[in-house]
């Protein structure tokens, strides 16, 4: 029965959707809900799953890999850049630390310095899954503890590459060959290699900087969103492959990848397509890694196993306190540095399979590092929440909230989606005022020219959430409406209200009748598209006919004003039931109050800064004046 | 020879008798800037380097006006607020307007009697324009007696008019001619009875 695929994804995704709402409920994340569910429906629990499964944990590390693009997305080169002595600095001494210390230990404890070399280089591998997704979860993933966290673990990426490199070298016992499946590269001779990689790694800069973005924009033209996501994935593993066969880790390519897309008007539209896939197979990952964990290996020596993840936990949190804190960290955030990374991560159990087959450990070793490795997972989300529960609030007393380590959101005040006509207007507008806008539209011509202008443009459909919240719709203020589909716009209104109703809403309608829709439902900005233009030729009709300025000008506004306010008149009358007879007589009091705007300006213009009473009052008065002294 | 510049403010000139009519009294007059302020910015968005540059072009400043509420209608009000800058009219490096002339000219309702101490609007009329006085002396402007036309309101419609008319006319070309007494013009009540035997 394990072998049927469709009823592996029921049980997976059943496990998924049961634990993760309970662990949330309880305040543990969204992580800690996976591996539960992991073990649930691993052979130690209800035996679902069949043990050792592969072909899920190769599926489930595609997740990684995605995330690392997604990561790669918000990371522009120039941040990258920027973070490069943390990251070397940093994360190179956290590796180096480790692995030096772990290996040392081994020694003491009677291994050989090869087995001891390859185990500390594994150990010191942090799980970049579990941690992003947890500090993502909090929140964190912004504040400067987090940003070092994140160095550390783009550091240990990297450091991947080289380990892999190295771990053949260190083994003890011949193995057949064959076990260890060499990529075609590999076979060639060292500087081949080389080349090759750094041939992979220009081929996605360059790709990703020249062909990438007219690929995209001819895709957009398509107005295909399925097409656009296919391409999106389609990318993501081609790039996996392209790293695989050069011997470079995928996470590590698909990242550099979205590092050089980071840039382009695709990336919210990219973001929003990857996001679920990750979200679902980073969920996989994290079950598959509960249901690998050996609890029969740890009931046989449960204190040693015990020990060992103790010891490595207390081992990787020591060097990364000393390190942060030589960093120039503060206590807490060294602290909150040590407590997120100190677990094992899941480059490991690739290490670990490498260093099995090419003869580095024995297979019991590797077993019980295996063991270890899941076990500390396990241990992270309750470390962390440990953390934040009972840690965090004895620190922030003496530290003073530091409100600047929340690095302020990027993001503009000001969504406008739609950047037609009126949007592009409206966006000129409000940068000539100089507030910061967002702009979404599905032009990709469009979209190009914009950011040739050097405006924070990007390609997608506003309706979708994901684009939304990658737009930083969360912390905008004011979404603008523009599209010219009120079908369209009835459906972003939708979203926004149902998702972020912090945002005030200013939208175009076509005509009367849109309008009317919204103001009953309760939109108060509802702009007619047409009436602006019409109100400004009306003015300049006034001005030809030889009216004064100023005359014309509170003509106009007297009728606007008026005008508009029948609108939101009719709108209340208007009602749902769509009854012939009440659309009739909609009409007809429509009509009516057009008439009556006729007649309004008129009289209520007349009456500005008139003196005809004045003069009729001073008249009688002269009269009355004359007869007094006619009578004199 | 000193330039005049006449700074219109009536709101609703399209019913205006009295105005109208001593506007045109000075229409076509060489070195005199008729400049109509609501026609120019219907939306009260007065271009000031525009205005301060005309201002500097001109010796002599007349503001004609209503009298509204017992002082110029609203765009003469952010004329000055927004044009007469500091650093440009006042303080210690303005001094673009300096030296030149200041004046009103105005029609009013009430009758002359009404303007006095004692009478229906209790103040005369340099004293209800003292925020102009006062505008043009922190500007080192010199100010005139006003130009004041009263009863406007009872004025024959066909006739009614052509004295004042004619006083306003005289009144612009002196300005312009430097013909005018300014001591004599600044201490008076009404700038009318200095031109109105010329
Ligand atoms: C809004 C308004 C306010 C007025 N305030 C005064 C005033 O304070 N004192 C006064 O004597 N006349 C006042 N009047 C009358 C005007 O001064 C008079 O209508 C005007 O001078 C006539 O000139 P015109 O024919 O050029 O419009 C006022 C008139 C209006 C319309």
């Amino acid at each position: 029965m394990h072998d049927n695929v469709l009823l592996q994804a029921f049980i997976y995704l059943a496990a998924a959707v049961a634990a993760v709402p309970l662990a949330r409920r309880l305040g543990m994340g969204a992580v800690l809900g996976y591996l539960l569910a992991g073990i649930a429906i691993g052979p130690f629990g209800l035996h679902l799953v069949p043990d050792g499964s592969e072909d899920v944990l190769h599926a489930a590390e595609f997740g990684v890999v995605m995330m690392l693009f997604l990561i790669g997305l918000e990371l522009r080169p120039s941040m990258l850049w920027r973070m490069r002595v943390a990251v070397l600095g940093l994360g190179g001494a956290q590796i180096l630390g480790t692995a030096a210390l772990a290996a040392i230990m081994a020694i003491v404890v009677g291994s050989g310095w090869k087995p001891a070399v390859a185990t500390g280089l594994i150990l010191a591998m942090s799980s970049t899954a579990i941690v992003l997704q947890s500090l993502a979860e909090a929140g964190r993933l912004r504040t400067d503890a987090g940003q070092r966290v994140f160095s550390i673990l783009l550091a240990q990426d990297i450091a991947v590459i080289p380990i892999l490199a190295v771990l053949p070298l260190l083994a003890t016992h011949a193995v057949s060959s064959g076990a260890g499946e060499a990529h075609g590269v590999a076979t060639l001779p060292g500087w081949q290699q080389a080349l090759a990689v750094l041939a992979a790694v220009g081929a996605i800069v360059g790709a990703g900087r020249y062909l990438l973005r007219p690929v995209f924009r001819a895709i957009a033209r398509t107005h295909l969103r399925e097409v656009f996501t296919a391409t999106a994935l389609l990318l993501v593993v081609g790039i996996a492959l392209l790293m695989q066969v050069v011997g470079l880790s995928p996470a590590l390519g698909t990242f550099l990848a979205g590092v050089v897309l980071a840039d382009s008007e695709y990336r919210h539209e990219l973001e929003g397509d990857i996001e679920p896939f990750k979200g679902l197979l980073l969920g996989l990952f994290f079950i598959s890694v509960g249901a690998g964990i050996d609890f029969l290996l740890v009931a046989r020596t449960p204190g040693t196993i015990l020990g060992l993840v103790v010891g490595v936990l207390a081992l990787k949190g020591l060097v990364l306190y000393a390190v942060a804190r030589t960093f120039r960290s503060t206590h807490a955030d060294g602290l909150f540095v040590a407590t997120a990374l100190c677990q094992v991560g899941e480059f490991a159990f690739v290490l670990l399979a490498l260093a099995r087959t090419s003869g580095v450990l024995t297979d019991g070793e590797s077993g019980r590092l295996v063991a270890v490795v899941a076990l500390s997972m396990l241990a992270t989300p309750l470390l962390l929440l440990a953390y934040t529960r009972f840690l965090e609030p004895r620190l922030a007393a003496p530290a003073v909230a530091r409100p600047a380590d929340e690095v302020a959101d990027a993001h503009a005040p000001v969504i406008v989606a739609g950047f037609g006509r009126v949007g592009s207007t409206i966006g000129r507008l409000l940068r000539a005022s100089g507030v910061g806008t967002t702009v979404l539209d599905l032009d990709g011509d469009r979209i190009e020219l914009l950011r040739r202008l050097g405006l924070e443009a990007y390609y997608g459909d506003a309706t979708r959430l994901e684009l939304l919240t990658a737009a930083g719709a969360a912390t905008a203020k004011v979404l603008v409406l523009a599209v010219d589909d009120f079908s369209v716009t009835q459906r972003l209104i939708e979203v926004a209200r149902r998702h972020f109703p912090h945002l005030a809403l200013v939208v175009r309608v076509p005509d009367r009748a849109e309008a009317y829709v919204l103001i009953n439902d309760g939109v108060t900005d509802v702009h007619r598209e047409t009436t602006g233009t019409a109100c400004d030729m009306g003015f300049a009709t006034l001005r030809a006919l030889g009216y004064r300025a100023f005359q014309a000008r509170r003509a106009v506004q007297a009728f606007r004003a008026h005008d508009e306010q029948g609108v939101r008149v009719l709108a209340g009358s208007s009602g749902d039931e769509a009854s012939y007879v009440r659309a009739a007589r909609a009409r007809i009091a429509e009509t009516e109050q057009l008439i009556a705007a006729l007649d309004f300006v008129d009289r209520h213009f007349d009456l500005a800064w008139d003196n005809t009473t004045l003069r009729d009052e001073a008249e009688s008065r002269a009269e009355l004046d004359a007869a007094i002294d006619a009578t004199r | 020879m000193p330039r005049v510049l006449v700074l219109f403010a009536h709101p609703a000139y399209e019913k205006s008798r009295l105005n109208r009519r001593l506007l045109q009294a000075i229409r076509g007059l060489d070195d005199v800037t008729i400049h109509d302020l609501y026609e120019a910015y219907p939306d009260f968005q007065i271009d000031v380097a525009a205005e301060q540059a005309r201002l500097v072009a001109h010796d002599v400043i007349v503001v004609q006006h209503p009298f509204y509420w017992y002082s110029a209608p609203a765009l003469a009000k952010e004329y000055l607020d927004l044009v007469l800058e500091h650093g440009f009219a006042y303080g210690s490096t303005g001094h673009a307007l300096d030296g030149k002339v200041l004046l009103n000219a105005t029609t009013t309702g009430g009758p002359e009697a009404a303007y006095q101490v004692g009478g229906r609007n209790r103040y005369t009329m340099r004293q209800l324009l003292a925020p102009f006085d006062q505008t043009a002396y922190l500007c080192r402007m010199r100010y005139l007696a006003p130009f004041v036309v009263h009863g406007a309101l009872r004025l024959d419609p066909d006739t009614g008019c052509t004295e004042a008319q004619r006083q306003y006319r005289s009144l612009v070309v002196a300005l312009r001619d430097g013909a005018l007494d300014l001591d004599r013009a600044a201490a008076a009540e009404r700038i009318n009875d200095l031109v109105g035997g010329a």
